[in-house]
């Protein structure tokens, strides 16, 4: 089997079991391209990861990209980002089916107000640990001291802008990018 | 103007909202879920604030990436099967293209003080959108003046945040809440319906 289709073949499986989101992908994905077919060594795995987290989008895709493209240039690319979507694409497609017939259904609707509320306590977890993780970078060792003040200053004002001036969200994330930078390289924090 | 030109017209939107927001969004799915929120119901108005919520929980309990499950239901509830596929487009494309340039060149990009220092300070503003989302979704929920789903709520969160909990383990416990209140609503029914008959 060519090295293509046996990179297409592990993505499949990737986006066929990783259930929970990126974190959940990233063993699956060394499983499959490091353990099992060692198309990479570990090390390059790990630079790997570090690169997926620090751009946008999501780590599966992303991961999935930078192995196709490392080892089978814009066709490994395609095949293996095509490979994570395509079992999300036909389930998902068949949940929405169903969601939109039976969800004005009234025993539906009240087990879906069960859940609604734990998916806001799961939205508000994942926003309580990337504040923690601006405020601070190097993590919670250091205490109260090792906190980041523009980082801060920068949410403080974000906030502020998006609850009294309802400023949209990619302004908010590229306009803290920048103010943040900028502020940075004036004080000579760098 | 034709049907036609106007599906055209929704699915460019589509398309262009989804690739913005997969081109800024950094961290996990429920980055881009909360991203989505504020986009799709509070800026273009297409959801109500209730599907968003369902769509964050089918899309965080099925197999694959958050950010493309949730486009394929929200592009489906747009536009079919077409809106589906636009809609995976425009959330695939963005770190396809960035990842691949990368790719070619990731030493220089990953000792870059800049960048990294760029990529850094965005958490702060990605955390601020995704707490102004929360207080608007937190509020909702006291609304209903529904104990259970107040507690839900906060007892989600412990579970979540400090214990550790997995994501998909609390949405099958709360959909096994959820079970256990229709049989416990559709009993009550019956009893009442019992009473008027005697």
């Amino acid at each position: 089997m060519s090295m293509l289709m046996q990179l297409f073949l592990s993505f499949i499986q990737v986006g066929l079991f990783s259930v929970g989101g990126g974190y959940a992908a990233i063993p699956l994905i060394q499983n499959q391209v490091v353990d099992v077919h060692g198309l990479m060594t570990l090390a390059e795995f790990t630079d790997l990861i570090t690169i997926a987290e620090m751009t946008p989008g999501p780590i599966s895709i992303n991961s999935a990209t930078f192995v196709g493209m490392r080892l089978g240039g814009v066709p490994g690319v395609l095949l293996c980002t095509l490979g994570c979507i395509l079992p999300s694409f036909f389930i998902c497609l068949t949940l929405a089916f169903f969601y939109y017939k039976y969800r004005s259904v009234q025993g539906v609707q009240t087990v879906l107000s069960a859940l609604r509320p734990a998916v806001v306590a799961l939205i508000a977890s994942a926003g309580l640990s990337i504040l923690l993780l601006a405020l601070f970078p190097n993590g919670l060792a250091q205490g109260v001291e090792g906190i980041h003040l523009v980082e801060g200053a920068l949410f403080v004002g974000a906030l502020f802008l998006l609850r009294r001036f309802k400023l949209s969200a990619i302004a908010t994330i590229f306009g803290s990018g920048v103010v943040g930078t900028v502020a940075y390289l004036l004080l000579g924090l760098v | 103007m034709k049907p036609q030109e106007r599906k055209a017209v929704l699915l460019w939107k589509l398309f262009k909202a989804t690739f913005l927001l997969s081109a800024f969004t950094f961290g996990g799915g429920f980055v881009i879920v909360s991203l989505m929120k504020k986009k799709f119901v509070e800026e273009l108005g297409w959801l109500e604030e209730e599907e968003m919520l369902d769509i964050t929980a089918i899309a965080q309990s099925s197999p694959g990436p958050i950010p493309i499950n949730a486009s394929v239901i929200l592009g489906y509830r747009m536009c079919g099967l077409a809106g589906s596929l636009v809609a995976i487009l425009g959330t695939a494309l963005p770190p396809m293209v960035i990842i691949s340039v990368i790719s070619l060149f990731y030493a220089q990009f990953r000792s870059n003080p800049i960048i990294s220092l760029a990529l850094q300070v965005m958490r702060a503003g990605v955390a601020a959108v995704i707490f102004d989302v929360v207080i608007n979704l937190a509020k909702n929920v006291i609304k209903t003046r529904r104990v259970l789903y107040i507690v839900l709520m906060a007892a989600a969160f412990v579970a979540r945040a400090i214990l550790g909990v997995e994501a998909t383990v609390l949405i099958l416990v709360c959909l096994a809440v959820g079970l256990m209140d229709v049989f416990a609503q559709t009993r009550a029914k019956d009893n009442k319906n019992a009473e008027v008959q005697v």
